[in-house]
């Protein structure tokens, strides 16, 4: 125990920008919400049961050894106490898979959208289309966390703002909007997934997946792949921006512009 | 059996001595324990290399290896830990086990048995080999799914027939277990009679044959994809990748099953035997073995909730998938009243059988978690789901693989290991491995990916204890060898019923047993 708590001396002080969450974040859609209360009502349900399973194993232990003279007793089956912890579990598993199930339902039900945004994930970037919006563009990891993450690169990460969480050019999303993701992948299979924002859809060559999410605060909410998808599967993340409607709107104009700008460049 | 008679059995075969004698021969004994050396061996192999993923992993930032050999530290990790560490032990308990607690003498096909053990050895040595390719070892996931795993280099054909020759090899010992346990039993032995050992074993013979050739299958339409110009699996080519999953995890939940039934068993043997008490509801645990085998045909696309699934699919594999926590919950209430008003005595096998029981239970609910599709959009694919399957893998099947270990090595030897050492390693074991395994909850449930060989500082913490964790399980264990040798050669000898409160037809053998265990069929009343 003492070199742990040695090498543990060693390491924790180093780590000043590291935190100690050890939940599930509650997010800021409604389906990150579902989630999390699902996720929740299962914790609670398995530590009510682990806690009175543990207990009666517990005691148990204590109580009945031999060496506080305990004799054994000689049941050894009983068809009434099956029946009761089959069916008891039985009718806490109902419980819990209705409001799952509407959960569910709610969480793939992505009609009504007012923006579409086509994802596509590749070896390791990923391609973002508005496509009513008509702007395009490819995010990839930024260059400090890039050049800090090489092997040996000589650079204290700990110093990088948002080690493996920053990328080039960042989702920009209108708060309170029903925003429907399409996700599909060009080499192999990705998956998108910014944790506040809720659940992760894989992306997936030759497939189309639909994902929903609506932003109810404003923020910068960041993620990454979540599906190994090759050497570099785990420097490839995602920054969504929520910004009010107006905003986003102006934001729309401007890369707009910059398109106009860019291709007349080329053309030049 | 007199051990006098059995000397003189064993001159008559002439067995030849040395190297010779363990490449020739089809004794279940001399079968089981290369089973299980071997498999030790490749519990070191694997374990180094998840200490080669956890050195990385200890600080943010690449300090030791590129992502590319980090992705092949994880996938190599996964497929030796399955296919070289657990199955290979559980079959050299099997081959120990079954003929000594059924009253045979042997296997029911032993040179089936020499040659099923015997394939390991070549398919283990091609799939390492490719470590050392230039293109390197497979680094697609244990779980091979393409495109990506089409992705990769020269490994990918060896791997593949190494996985064939590993599903050849768990077919054969599949066959020979159920020809042996239908077909052996002592006189009076029905099948409801028989140690809950040997049923969990029957059934888990009956999920390998059935779904090691669906993973043959599976690989080989990858291997034709790759070389023969077929798209099974390549979208671009009219294929489906998601196929894949579906074939692959249609083998891949009933092995999850392969790598836990057993250790069911063993726990089901070990409590009663320290309780002093019969196992509580014999009849129901059987009942609920087969219904959880049953079940894992029909929930396996529950490792595939987020590649977009229609509800309806989504629904069904949930529901089916809560389903099993009633069976898996029976067998948990079973031992906890097998142990109730029991006179319980705290040996280094119970030791590890008491911590399966919580530690595989705490599996057990993170899996419960899982199945609840909502939340499982978050947990999929993070350090939430590494948590779960190794805290059912390792305080769970690799446990019960030591406790089993522990109960039956004075059998096996005639020798009796160090009580005060056993239970040293019991503690060290225990304590480390939920150092390691149980931060990963916190960080998966924060949003840290899994496979992934750099993460946000934010992560730091956990990980860096995961990884103190990780090295001080990985030497506690090189205790074990220690205590295996110890036991080996120390002079202290085995009774016969080593165990007081223990049952069944081994224990009227001597200790160590007599070449051809049961000559003579016991009758069992």
């Amino acid at each position: 125990m003492k070199k742990i708590i040695y090498l543990l001396a060693l390491v924790l002080p180093s780590q000043i920008l590291a935190d100690w969450q050890v939940n599930m974040p509650r997010g800021v859609t409604p389906t990150s919400e579902i989630a999390y209360d699902i996720h929740m009502l299962m914790f609670w349900v398995t530590v009510v049961i682990g806690v009175l399973v543990f207990g009666a194993m517990i005691y148990s232990i204590i109580y009945h050894r031999k060496s506080v003279g305990h004799q054994p007793a000689k049941f050894h089956e009983s068809t009434k106490v099956e029946i009761i912890w089959t069916v008891i579990p039985f009718l806490i598993l109902v419980a819990c898979a209705i409001p799952a199930t509407k959960a569910l339902i709610m969480m793939e039900d992505t009609s009504d959208a007012g923006i579409t945004l086509k994802v596509t994930g590749y070896q390791w970037m990923w391609e973002y289309e508005y496509l009513e919006d008509g702007v395009n563009f490819f995010s990839k990891i930024d260059n400090k966390s890039n050049n800090a993450r090489r092997l040996n690169s000589g650079k204290d990460v700990n110093n990088v703002e948002n080690y493996l969480r920053n990328v080039d050019n960042e989702v920009v999303l209108p708060t309170d909007t029903k925003v429907r993701l399409l996700l599909t992948a060009s080499d192999v299979i990705h998956a998108w997934w910014v944790p506040e924002l809720g659940g992760k859809k894989d992306a997936i060559p030759g497939y189309v997946n639909e994902l929903w999410i609506n932003i109810k605060k404003p923020g910068v909410y960041r993620g990454a792949c979540a599906e190994l998808c090759g050497k570099d599967h785990g420097f490839m993340p995602i920054v969504v921006r929520a910004v009010p409607k107006l905003e986003y709107e102006k934001w729309v104009s401007l890369k707009k512009d910059n398109r106009v700008a860019e291709s007349q460049n080329i053309g030049r | 059996m007199s051990t006098n008679v059995q000397d003189i059995h064993e001159d008559h075969h002439h067995t030849p001595s040395g190297l010779m004698r363990w490449i020739t021969t089809t004794n279940h004994k001399d079968i089981g324990s290369l089973y299980l050396w071997f498999s030790l061996l490749m519990f070191f192999v694997g374990g180094f290399m998840a200490l080669i993923i956890r050195a990385e992993l200890f600080e943010p930032g690449l300090q030791l290896v590129v992502p590319g050999f980090f992705n092949q530290m994880t996938t190599m990790h996964a497929l030796i830990m399955i296919f070289g560490a657990v199955m290979p032990a559980f079959v050299g308990l099997a081959n120990w086990q079954i003929p000594i607690m059924i009253g045979a003498p042997d296997m029911a096909l032993p040179r089936l048995n020499n040659w099923s053990f015997w394939i390991l050895p070549f398919a283990f040595t091609m799939l390492l080999s490719t470590l050392f390719f230039e293109s390197g070892g497979p680094a697609a996931g244990w779980t091979l799914y393409p495109p990506l795993s089409l992705q990769g280099g020269n490994s990918m054909p060896f791997v593949i027939l190494s996985i064939h020759l590993l599903g050849i090899s768990s077919i054969l010992g599949a066959i020979n277990v159920i020809a042996t346990i239908l077909n052996m039993r002592a006189p009076g032995m029905t099948l409801m009679k028989m140690p809950i050992f040997i049923w969990t074993w029957l059934i888990t013979a009956f999920l390998l044959i059935a779904a090691m050739p669906v993973l043959a299958g599976a690989i080989t339409m990858l291997l034709t994809d790759r070389f023969f110009g077929t798209s099974f699996f390549t979208a671009s080519g009219g294929g489906d990748p998601v196929m894949f999953q579906h074939i692959f995890w249609f083998f891949g939940h009933p092995e999850v099953y392969i790598l836990i039934l057993p250790a069911f068993g063993i726990v089901s043997t070990i409590i009663p035997a320290f309780s002093r008490k019969k196992l509580f509801g014999y009849d129901s645990m059987v009942y609920a073995t087969a219904s959880i085998a049953l079940l894992s045909f029909i929930v396996w696309a529950h490792h595939m909730f987020t590649v977009g699934m229609p509800l309806a699919g989504e629904i069904f594999f949930m529901l089916t998938t809560m389903l099993i926590a009633v069976p898996t919950g029976i067998k948990v209430f079973n031992w906890v009243a097998t142990m109730w008003k029991g006179s319980m005595t705290f040996e280094t096998p119970m030791l590890f059988a008491l911590a399966f029981i919580i530690l595989f239970t705490i599996g057990g609910f993170s899996g419960l978690m899982l199945a609840m599709t909502p939340a499982d959009f978050q947990y999929h694919d993070t350090y939430f789901v590494v948590a779960h399957f190794h805290y059912v893998l390792v305080p769970g099947a690799v446990f019960a693989i030591i406790a089993a270990v522990y109960y039956w090595l004075p059998k096996w030897t005639g020798k009796m290991y160090s009580e005060s050492l056993g239970k040293l390693h019991f503690w060290l074991t225990t304590i480390f491995v939920n150092l390691t395994f149980f931060p990963m909850h916190f960080v998966g449930l924060a949003g840290m990916p899994r496979r992934i060989p750099d993460y946000p500082v934010q992560f730091a913490d956990f990980n860096a204890i995961a990884s103190v964790g990780a090295f001080g399980f990985g030497l506690s264990q090189l205790l074990f060898i220690y205590i295996l040798y110890n036991t080996l050669k120390r002079d202290v000898t085995a009774e016969d019923k080593v165990w007081d409160g223990a049952e069944g037809l081994e224990w009227t053998l001597s200790s160590p047993p007599p070449y051809h265990s049961f000559e003579k069929a016991p009758r069992v009343e």
